[in-house]
């Protein structure tokens, strides 16, 4: 590749990361909300039957 | 024009606690002429004059830092905020009077670090006497509320001077450029709008920094 | 903060639609900027950086204003929502303006050999607003939830729309004064495919933009009730 092809890619390529990094940090966040939906679903569960 | 009244009044306030306390100000007026001192030291043997005139302006935005850190202290230190916001006064009166407070202690303060850095540096034309003058407003204005945000964060005084630098830079360009330029009334007109537009936008946004 | 839950507008699960949008714009904006736009006689393949680089320094301004836009609502009393909607507006407008950052220099070095160039003003106007951006943030976690922590992010925000003008006529004034101009560019003459090209990607960009703020506003409400949730359910 040329030097000013590997110029292009590079910037194309930090976009491309950048919005692929969003889209791990949404999965983190996905997962974490997960976990704590199902924490409050067990505790309405206790509370259902306490 | 109990409106003005009221400026005034707290206008007065501030300047007669320091006048009583007598901290800030000659804190200012030292940190200026050591500022002055440093930078002789940091510039190069062939330096020439243009970029000493740039080094006036960081030590009068730093100088000014110092003061906009302490601007509300007095406030925060009695409570006082919380009672002013309470009074029958417009809350913008409160930030204008501690704007115009604020710029006496920088207009002291300016007194003295003008002539120190002519004899350090090299002569003050009218262009940098009036540069230094229109940028101080807009930092007093422009300060005076950011101080105020800084005051409701838990990180005071760490975090005003990055709230204030960037919105510092376009002073410095028009002071510099009123300095250095062939045709400084380009860049004194262009500080002049500044402040302006600040200070109209300070003066309706005030309200909202220190209401809940 | 009041116990009544953040006006949640309905969003019709429109956002999966939204971002298949974005993700079929911004593929045809790849093709267009690789297999249809002719090479640039002068710059060569790095001109193609530009199809992205301006777009996305575009949006950033959008974005900008789409926060302070927010934050007007939020201070003049019209919703719980702004204050949320408003902080994700800047975020996204910080992400973009480091992104266009991030283009901007590649895109000088590949045309000019250097990281950076003080004569680029977009470049110099992008540096002083993530500066003035990044501060946002710390500003709003340093200060408790709450009323006063929106009502000072929102004037913040205000503050940064007056900035931008003012900054970038302050950088024009600075140019031949503060730094000389050695590297002088014309802006880019296009042809109609490089137009084209270039609507494009701004569409595909600011689709793209529109997209994740979206997703994040999602996410945020949705840990907000969740929060309440919890809240209730302990209580």
């Amino acid at each position: 590749m040329s030097s000013g092809e590997k110029y292009v890619a590079a910037a194309y390529g930090v976009v491309f990361v950048t919005v692929l990094v969003y889209v791990a940090i949404i999965a983190a966040k996905l997962a974490r909300l997960e976990r704590e939906t199902a924490e409050l679903a067990e505790l309405a569960r206790r509370r259902n039957d306490g | 024009m109990s409106y003005l009244a009221d400026v005034g009044t707290l206008a007065r306030k501030d300047l007669r606690l320091e006048l009583r306390a007598r901290d800030t100000l000659p804190a200012m007026l030292l940190f200026v002429v050591s500022t002055l001192v440093v930078f002789h030291f940091a510039l190069p043997a062939g330096a020439d004059e243009v970029a000493a005139q740039g080094l006036l302006w960081v030590a009068l935005v730093f100088t000014a830092l110092l003061g906009l850190a302490r601007a509300w202290a007095p406030e925060r230190e009695s409570g006082a905020l919380e009672g002013l916001v309470l009074a029958p006064c417009d809350r913008s009166a409160i930030w204008l009077g501690k704007s115009i407070a604020v710029f006496v202690f920088l207009a002291a303060v300016q007194v003295v670090a003008l002539p120190a850095f002519a004899a350090f540096f090299g002569p003050v034309g009218w262009e940098t006497v009036a540069g230094v003058a229109l940028a101080s407003v807009g930092i007093c204005t422009v300060g005076t509320l950011l101080a105020a945000m800084a005051a409701a964060s838990r990180t005071r005084e760490l975090i005003l001077p990055l709230l204030f630098l960037p919105l510092a830079i376009p002073l410095v360009v028009g002071g510099v450029g009123a300095s250095i330029s062939s045709e400084p009334l380009e860049f004194l007109a262009f500080l002049g709008l500044y402040d302006i537009l600040f200070a109209i936008l300070c003066w309706a946004s005030f309200e909202y920094v220190v209401s809940e | 903060m009041s116990t009544s839950s953040p006006n949640n507008p309905p969003s019709k699960s429109r956002v999966p639609a939204l971002a298949a949008a974005a993700a079929g714009l911004v593929g045809l904006a790849i093709v267009f900027a690789f297999f249809v736009a002719p090479e640039d006689a002068d710059q060569g393949i790095s001109q193609r950086i530009f199809y992205f680089h301006v777009p996305i320094a575009l949006t950033a301004y959008a974005c900008f204003g789409w926060g302070a836009w927010k934050a007007l609502q939020h201070l003049r009393g019209k919703g719980e929502r702004y204050d949320l909607e408003s902080y994700v507006a800047v975020h996204m407008g910080t992400i973009f303006g480091s992104l266009t950052l991030l283009t901007g220099s590649i895109w000088a070095k590949a045309s000019w050999g250097h990281w950076w160039l003080w004569e680029e003003d977009q470049l110099v106007l992008f540096l002083v607003l993530f500066l003035f951006y990044s501060a946002y943030f710390m500003l709003r976690f340093s200060i408790d939830e709450g009323p006063r922590r929106a009502n000072i992010s929102a004037v913040y925000a205000l503050f940064g729309v007056v900035l931008v003008p003012v900054s970038f006529l302050a950088i024009r004034l600075a140019e031949n004064v503060i730094h000389p101009t050695v590297f002088t560019r014309e802006g880019p003459q296009m042809t109609g495919s490089m137009f084209l090209t270039f609507c494009i990607a701004w569409l595909a960009i600011t689709t793209l933009a529109y997209a994740l703020y979206r997703v994040e506003l999602l996410g945020k409400r949705l840990d907000a009730n969740l929060r309440e949730l919890r809240e209730a359910l302990t209580a």
